[in-house]
């Protein structure tokens, strides 16, 4: 089997970026989160969401309902829906679905919607019911969770390639200025290095600030063709290139890389762009070592090489490498599987130039880049999206 | 019965006696407890059971206002009287187990043979015939249908000492064989009666025949009693036994109460 | 054996209530329960392509065969990276923390992720092993390679996973069992701090209980498994500080079925084996399950010494076999129970005891040296189901692979 060409998209824009302001524990529902996104969606773009004709709905605790018990739920009558399980990677799997859909005309207008809400107690139950291989040979050895399991990633690329804490830490620290001019991030202390040294070990070599906040929140937009945002006369920005892999590189012992590094060829040819054409960067960011790998695998430093990119580059918002612009999980909290989908209204806020104080200036193409799913000892889901300004 | 008391005068004198104390009440009857030892068969014989008392209720979940218990135990556990069947040799005879067997022998008078002095210094001690004799030198002839009672104060004794299990074997007191056929053939007793484990003697697997006492009084119709206490109170002649065994169907013996009439002070 | 003995408990601190690790496993993640249980280190190996699958697999990986039976493999592996956990959401975890957990390179293929030993090193060559948490269920703990250290059993993650008898206090039922003098002197060898030794009827004489009596550490003391009051009062002593009951109940005796009295020696030995474990697990049982997590001295294991016999039956001993088998039941109940205390339970499986009963019966028998070192063995190494002597051991393997061999040819 060889792969064929992919076909380029062809007129899909995303529009309408909304973020239901993260809460770091809710007495609600996720369905309750879902309901004020698409509110919010609706109200932003002036389509009721009884005339949206489809939902792609991404979530960990709306068990035991999915997509399918929302349109009920919301009132919507859609003809085509999706649920995406992925976790980090729902943003971008969400996207590639919706807009191969509104492509070929099986849907008009997709609200693509990741909520989750975090009860005092749901962020133990989702890490013991997680997965079955994580249920079976992970969570039993310590219930350490996925700071155990991101702990051998980043123990590994540590002995690996020599990365230092203070070089997480920069990557730590700097999200956490762009994030003191996000009103959004529920972190608004600063962060200095040296507080990020001193911070207790969670699970070695992980340290607190190197561990995202599990909260509620939603992060919603939606998806169309060019020419349905223009009659509708909203700001928009164009989806030019994606990819998605999963179970990637089963031969690495450890994982130092992620789907990703096969595919990244792919992505800047079918987006006609290279590392050097991304403006602004949204990674994403579970724990600093993934951001790591994701600056190696996306072609802006070679393997082994982001310990120095780190050290060389200002990762803020008015730095020379902006990245993760509106704090990142790390400084705006994980909300779930929503985490997924921050990177990309960020992205959108950006291209839109909404992006208020923290606004990146001449940011005309963005990069926004998923990773989900620690199955049982490495993460299985990687993708990303390149978006570019309407105009 | 004297010549001037009528049937009824009889009982109602006896109420009055034992109202006044003229007639007391004695129990020589050991408590029916778990860990009273009992008969020792080699383990390839089928066992008898010990006394088990396993609750029922207890004003609790599964009784709230009462309190019983499920009891169990062989026929020959605790105080208990052996029936003719027991044996082999009685096995043949007519009305031989506790359901069949006539009510007469339940209430008999008793003569009580003290060994107690020589059990004290001798385990292995045997009632002989001469002993027999001497006490009868003594007390007078023994009266036919009578319970002859041998004791030997093994009554006071309880776990290992009341067993008494040697490498060999059981060592408490007993009658010898000629005893035993002195009593039946000579004396025509309707039974022997022990404070040991048994009526035969320890070692009776060796006396010839083995178990003589098992042997002839069962052999001729006789009882026994076993496992009595309290024989200090009777009297050697003057007391009456009441001996009821539970009315088992076929039943070879059985637990039971046993209590002596024996006259009391002068007050 | 470093450890000190534990002190006195302080009695106006509260007991620690038992908790348990997270328990849910899948359904073919269950296979490797047996295993552990065994003391093996097995995983799926697929049966066409020879590719071992872990974690549990439904199909393999390589081939897509489902053909995946539990196999031996190779138990050598490489530390890739460690992690030592420090916060934990799950209850019983943080008491535990830090734990120490490393992701491990097998020589059988998978990647592992395993407890860690205390004495591993960095990147060195481990040896893993399958064992039950104290919920019963199965997890990875891998040892450094090479000989033991003098203290190793000190491991805290170790300890939640053994019953070492180290400085425990422990409740022999039954002094009359053949092998209770040897049981008593390989416990106290292995570190028991104390036997409590049951004897029943106590008036028979026996040169065995004066024997143990002799023995140093040992006490006698009354109990009949039979006598429902008997096993109260023994418990209202004791149940409160027992940590390991041996449940050395035997009462053997050979017979057929057509045998006179067979249904009444099957009640006998059922008022000794199965019915008195049920009263031992009413009180004692009871009593330990309370104190699964109590500080220094927790409950650690519950011993049932049965028969082969109690899996299927022999003809030399319908009764006794029928008897085994009820035991078996009511031990696999009390292991039910015990798991949610924390508690194991361990039975302990044997052939024809070396004792004047089997003298008919030609060697190989099991000595009262060899069961007892098979019990300690199993404590420490928090076995749960134990095959003592060449006899149990060649019943497990041909059980294994056809039970209904086996049960023709004893009967043939």
């Amino acid at each position: 089997m060889t792969a064929g060409p992919r076909q380029a998209y062809r007129d899909v824009v995303l529009t309408v970026p909304v973020t239901v302001p993260y809460q770091r524990y809710s007495i609600d529902a996720a369905h309750w989160w879902f309901g004020a996104a698409l509110r919010q969606l609706s109200k932003a773009s002036g389509i009721s969401h009884k005339d949206m004709d489809g939902l792609c709905a991404a979530s960990f605790s709306l068990a035991p309902d999915s997509a399918v018990a929302l349109t009920q739920h919301l009132g919507m009558s859609v003809r085509w829906l999706d649920t995406v399980p992925l976790g980090g990677a729902s943003a971008v799997a969400s996207i590639r679905r919706a807009a191969r859909a509104v492509e070929s005309g099986d849907a008009d207008v997709v609200a693509c919607i990741a909520a989750d809400t975090n009860h005092i107690d749901s962020f133990r139950q989702s890490l013991s019911n997680f997965s079955r291989f994580a249920q079976d040979a992970v969570y039993p050895m310590g219930a350490g969770g996925a700071n155990a399991s991101f702990a051998h990633l980043t123990r590994n690329y540590m002995d690996r390639f020599g990365a230092t804490r203070e070089d997480f830490g920069r990557i730590c620290v700097a999200q956490r200025q762009n994030a003191l001019s996000n009103p959004n991030a529920l972190m608004k202390k600063p962060l200095t290095l040296d507080a990020y040294m001193a911070a207790p070990p969670i699970s070695d070599p992980v340290h607190l600030f190197d561990c995202v906040m599990p909260c509620a929140g939603a992060d919603a937009f939606l998806v169309m063709r060019e020419e349905t945002a223009r009659a509708q006369g909203l700001d928009f920005v164009r989806l030019t290139g994606s990819i998605e892999r999963h179970h990637s590189f089963p031969e690495d012992p450890v994982q130092e890389r992620g789907g990703w590094a096969r595919d990244v060829d792919d992505l800047y040819a079918m987006a006609g762009t290279s590392p050097q054409g991304i403006d602004v960067l949204q990674t994403y960011d579970d724990y600093p070592v993934i951001i790591m790998l994701q600056f190696e695998d996306l072609g802006f430093c070679g393997k082994g090489e982001a310990p120095e990119f780190v050290r060389s580059h200002d990762l803020t918002f008015g730095g020379d490498f902006p990245q993760n612009t509106g704090g990142g999980q790390l400084s705006t909290g994980q909300a779930g599987a929503a985490g997924g989908h921050l990177g990309v209204v960020e992205t959108m806020r950006q291209l839109m130039g909404q992006a208020g104080d923290r606004q990146v200036s001449e940011a005309r193409r963005g990069m926004a880049l998923g990773f989900g799913m620690i199955n049982y000892e490495r993460g299985l889901s990687s993708g990303a999206v390149i978006l570019e300004a309407s105009a | 019965m004297q010549d001037n008391q009528t049937p009824d005068t009889v009982l109602t004198a006896l109420a009055g006696a034992l109202a006044s104390g003229g007639v007391q009440l004695v129990d020589l009857t050991r408590t029916l407890a778990p860990d009273d030892p009992t008969i020792v068969m080699p383990p390839e014989f089928g066992q008898s059971w010990p006394v088990r008392i396993e609750r029922i209720s207890r004003y609790d979940g599964t009784g709230p206002a009462w309190y019983w218990n499920n009891i169990s135990f062989g026929e020959h556990t605790g105080t208990h009287f052996d029936a003719p069947v027991h044996w082999v040799t009685g096995r043949d005879l007519p009305r031989n187990s506790v359901d069949t067997m006539p009510l007469e022998p339940m209430l008999a008078p008793a003569c009580v043979i003290d060994c107690t002095e020589a059990c004290d210094k001798d385990a292995d001690h045997l009632l002989t015939r001469e002993a027999i004799l001497d006490w009868e030198a003594q007390h007078g002839q023994i009266e036919p249908d009578c319970w002859v009672i041998m004791r030997s104060g093994w009554g006071d004794k309880t776990g290992a000492e009341y067993a008494n299990l040697q490498a060999d074997g059981a060592h408490t007191p007993g009658p010898d064989a000629e005893a035993i056929r002195f009593l039946v053939d000579d004396r025509n007793i309707q039974g022997f009666g022990t404070e040991t484990i048994g009526t035969d003697w320890g070692q009776a697997g060796h006396l010839s025949p083995p178990y003589p006492a098992h042997h002839y009084l069962h052999g001729a119709g006789k009882y026994g009693l076993q496992c009595l206490t309290g024989l200090e109170a009777l009297p050697p002649r003057g007391a009456m036994i009441f001996a009821a065994p539970l009315k088992i169907k076929a039943g070879s013996g059985s637990p039971l109460r046993v209590i002596a009439l024996v006259p009391g002070g002068t007050d | 054996m470093t450890r000190p003995v534990p002190p006195k408990k302080n009695p106006l601190l509260r007991t620690q209530v038992p908790l348990l690790p997270p328990q849910p496993r899948s359904l073919r993640g269950h296979l490797l329960i047996a295993a552990a249980a065994t003391g093996r280190f097995a995983l799926q190996r697929c049966a066409e392509c020879g590719t071992v699958a872990y974690p549990a697999r439904d199909a393999c990986s390589e081939c897509l065969s489902p053909d995946l039976p539990l196999t031996d493999v190779p138990a050598g592996g490489t530390l890739l990276s460690e992690t030592t956990i420090r916060n934990t959401a799950d209850p019983y975890f943080r008491r535990l923390t830090p734990i120490r957990q490393g992701l491990i390179q097998s020589d059988a293929g998978p990647q592992i992720i395993a407890f860690l030993h205390r004495d591993c090193t960095p990147n060195g060559r481990v040896t893993l092993s399958l064992k039950l948490d104290a919920g019963g269920q199965p997890v990875v703990f891998a040892f450094p390679e090479g000989p033991a250290a003098p203290d190793a059993e000190e491991d805290p993650i170790l300890r939640e996973l053994t019953a070492d008898p180290l400085h425990a206090r422990i409740l022999l039922t039954d002094g009359r069992h053949p092998a209770s003098v040897a049981l008593c002197k390989a416990l106290l060898g292995a570190g028991a701090a104390h036997i409590f030794v049951g004897v029943a009827e106590r008036w028979k004489p026996s040169a065995q209980i004066d024997a143990l009596a002799a023995v140093e550490g040992v006490e006698l003391i009354d109990l009949d498994p039979r006598d429902e009051r008997s096993v109260m009062d023994a418990a209202a002593d004791l149940a409160g500080k027992i940590e390991i009951v041996v449940n050395s109940a035997y009462h053997y005796r050979p017979g057929s079925l057509l045998d006179s009295g067979a249904a009444l020696r099957i009640k006998d030995m059922m008022e000794v084996g199965a019915l008195g474990l049920v009263r031992l697990s009413q009180t004692f049982g009871a009593a330990m399950m309370g104190r699964g997590a109590d500080g220094d001295r927790p409950a650690l294991a519950w011993v049932n010494l049965l028969s082969i016999t109690a899996q299927l039956a022999h003809p030399a001993a319908v009764t006794y076999s029928a008897a085994q088998a009820a035991e078996l039941s009511v031990a696999q109940s009390l292991r039910g129970m015990l798991r949610g205390g924390g508690v194991r339970v361990v039975n302990v499986f044997h052939g024809a005891l070396d004792i004047d009963w089997f003298e008919q019966v030609p060697p190989p028998k099991l000595g009262a040296g060899a069961l007892s070192k098979g019990v300690v063995d199993a404590l420490k190494r928090g076995l749960e189901d134990v095959y003592l002597g060449a006899e149990a051991e060649d019943f497990r393997e041909r059980m294994d692979q056809n039970p209904k061999e086996v049960e023709r040819s004893r009967w043939t």
